[in-house]
């Protein structure tokens, strides 16, 4: 909740700040759009603002590393308390005498030694006692274990710091928080502060060193690049089998009346089916290898490519078939010379769509069942709540899934130069 | 000598819904070699279905298409077409639109490279050879065209109002390549146009044709093609010829549309 908010703040400040106050100092551009004086409303005059996308990245940092205490950063929110407190527990005896004594807590970091405080006893009935507990984790504490009298004598708990307290209940102190279990015993839970614990959302730094890590020693008997490797061999693999079998196949239900007629009910069926809700169904047939993974991702880029040849051959312009006719052009090459490349740029849009959905039906897919690949390397991560290693994982599946999409896009201009400028 | 005969052309569409269009009715028309005919008439009239008939992308219900003796089946090379929206091939230079005709018959590079060229150069376009078509303007689209139909050396060439989406100046422009073409050429051509400026200009032969059903309204022999190859354009039309021309197949037209707005009125009520 404090995030979202932090995070608005910093929106609302910085467009103030950029907008209102840095831009105006600046030189401004006198382009054509910006001499437009009707913006809102005008798709074609909003023009992603850099600073804002600048900003962007780095506030999700900022705000990743100031609640992860990262070292990187220099401001950080509160941290989770960490050294020595001490809370003061009172005792009623069946008698309704009463002492006090006074709990030592030590908060360590966890991963670290620690040695528990020396106490004296002190007088009453009631001992002081001295516990370790680890920062974001609670404890169980067992007061009376040391007392003259405990529970068994009928001697209970009634009060924290002067607070009283009952079973069920709980109480807040300076300390932390004393819960009261049902059977009488406390448990402690010293202040979190408002950081991330490492195991939830680990920082920056331990990310990248992981990445650092495993790029040189592997995980699961794998070096990194095998498993992103892997991943990346299924999804090529899977999709130009796809690409091989769905665009003849969709260029012969744009061309033939029986054709179209007998695949139509099989592709309109298997396009809206996700290529997730086939993985049991590939696993039962082909196993969790490298063939099931290849079969489900050919079914992934099949229909996509299929439809897309489709619509390719059915956007040709009549007239650019009847002037290739007009011109002397045999059937055959009709279809090499004017099908084919017209239908070019509707292919692209269908493979760009394709590798998108078979990267991640690959590591969905892996997240399953796998031997390698970067699905069961943030699967088996998450395993052992190794989340730096999960983290890793999805943002390198990220920057893959977006480093395919920009190949695809250059592939694009580069082949299909004319498209969009008819 | 290459003559095309029309002969008894009925052309008729069934409708969805259990009627009919008489797109044409009975035309008939023949054309000598190197004759310009131009094709006016009201929408509905079918002369695009006509064109597509005679180009052969449509078999007619009656009648038929003889050129050279032989009966049309289908489009062939020996009947080029010029489209309105030019319908080049964007991901061929211009070159390559041009020679497509002559590559498809299978000639060598040596064969049509100097055709090509010489056909580049009298359409204005030499130095745009190696560029690629969607990076010119509608009316160098237009003159590709036009290149690339006489690349293929037809018998006949079907224009289906080919300047019909340039602006006025280009449009004038290209008249004038038009009837240079035509006159160095000496091709049979068959022009559609929803400009009766334009019908005479170029026509040395004009069809009016009347809509539902489809037919030959009135034909005329114009002597303003022929004057036009030697002149301006524009002193052409200062004719008083031409201006007389011009209003009676105007308000012979306009007199149409508002027969056939009547008759959808009547329809209506």
């Amino acid at each position: 909740m404090i995030i979202l908010v932090i995070y608005i703040a910093v929106f609302v400040l910085s467009f103030f700040i950029v907008r209102k106050g840095v831009k105006s100092l600046m030189h401004s551009r006198a382009d054509f759009t910006s001499l437009k004086t009707v913006t809102f409303g005008d798709e074609s005059a909003v023009r992603p603002d850099r600073w804002a996308s600048v900003i962007s990245v780095v506030t999700i940092f900022l705000l990743w590393g100031a609640f992860t205490g990262s070292k990187w950063v220099p401001i950080h929110a509160p941290g989770p308390f960490v050294g020595d407190s001490e809370f003061t527990y009172t005792v009623e005896a069946a008698d309704g005498s009463r002492d006090d004594a006074t709990v030592h807590a030590r908060v360590f970091k966890v991963g670290e030694e620690v040695e528990p405080l020396e106490v004296e006893p002190g007088d009453g009935f009631a001992k002081n006692d001295s516990i370790t507990v680890g920062a974001w984790r609670s404890t169980l504490i067992r007061v009376d274990s040391n007392d003259e009298l405990t529970r068994k004598d009928g001697a209970n708990v009634v009060a924290i710091d002067g607070q009283p307290i009952a079973p069920g209940g709980e109480v807040h102190v300076d300390a932390g928080r004393i819960a009261m279990t049902a059977k009488g015993s406390l448990n402690f839970a010293p202040p979190t502060g408002m950081q991330m614990e490492p195991i939830w959302l680990p920082p920056p730094e331990a990310v990248v060193a992981r990445i650092g890590e495993i790029s040189k020693t592997g995980y699961q008997n794998f070096t990194l690049w095998e498993h992103l490797y892997w991943s990346l061999f299924r999804v090529i693999v899977g999709f130009a089998l796809g690409a091989l079998v769905g665009i003849p196949l969709g260029y012969a239900m744009g061309l033939s009346d029986w054709f179209r007629g007998w695949f139509d009910p099989i592709v309109e069926f298997m396009r809206p089916v996700p290529p997730l809700a086939l993985i049991p169904l590939v696993i039962i047939w082909a196993g969790i290898g490298e063939s099931g993974k290849i079969i489900l991702l050919f079914l992934a880029a099949l229909w996509i490519m299929t439809i897309s040849a489709r619509a390719g051959v059915s956007g040709v312009a009549i007239s650019k078939v009847h002037a290739a006719y007009s011109l002397g052009a045999s059937k055959w090459q009709l279809m090499r010379h004017v099908i084919v490349p017209n239908s070019l740029p509707e292919i692209f849009t269908g493979a760009r769509v394709a590798m998108g959905v078979c990267w991640g039906t690959v590591v969905a897919a892996e997240l399953v069942a796998a031997e390698k690949g970067a699905g069961m390397m943030i699967m088996v991560a998450s395993r052992f709540q190794l989340t730096d290693i999960v983290i890793m994982g999805i943002i390198l599946i990220g920057i893959i899934g977006y480093g395919i999409d920009i190949l695809m896009r250059k592939a694009e201009d580069w082949l299909v130069p004319w498209k969009g400028r008819v | 000598m290459s003559t095309l005969n029309i002969e008894h052309l009925s052309m008729r569409f069934d409708l969805p819904d259990g009627g009919h269009v008489q797109a044409l009715q009975d035309v008939s028309l023949e054309l000598n070699s190197g004759e310009l005919l131009s094709v006016l008439g009201p929408s509905g009239c079918g002369k695009t279905t006509l064109l597509n008939i005679v180009a052969g992308f449509l078999a007619p219900t009656e009648g038929k298409i003889v050129l050279n003796g032989k009966t049309v089946h289908g489009p062939d090379a020996e009947r080029g077409m010029v489209f309105q929206q030019g319908a080049l091939f964007e991901w061929m230079s211009v070159r390559d639109n041009v020679s497509f005709g002559p590559r498809m018959k299978g000639q060598r590079r040596a064969e049509y490279a100097a055709n090509v060229d010489h056909l580049l150069e009298v359409v204005g376009l030499r130095d745009f050879k190696e560029k690629s078509v969607y990076e010119l303007s509608g009316g160098m689209q237009q003159r590709v065209a036009l290149a690339r139909c006489l690349a293929n050396d037809p018998d006949v060439i079907l224009m289906d109002e080919p300047l019909g989406a340039l602006d006025a100046l280009t449009r004038e422009k290209m008249q004038g390549l038009v009837l240079k073409l035509w006159k160095e050429t000496g091709k049979t051509i068959i022009l559609i146009t929803h400009s009766v400026e334009e019908a005479l200009l170029l026509g040395e032969r004009l069809l009016v044709m009347a809509p539902r059903p489809g037919r030959i309204h009135k034909e005329y022999q114009l002597p303003f093609a022929d004057m036009g190859v030697g002149q301006d354009l524009r002193e052409v039309k200062k004719h008083p010829e031409f201006n007389q021309k011009r209003e009676e197949i105007l308000s012979m037209i306009w007199d149409m549309e508002e027969e056939i707005m009547g008759r959808t009125e009547e329809a209506g009520a």
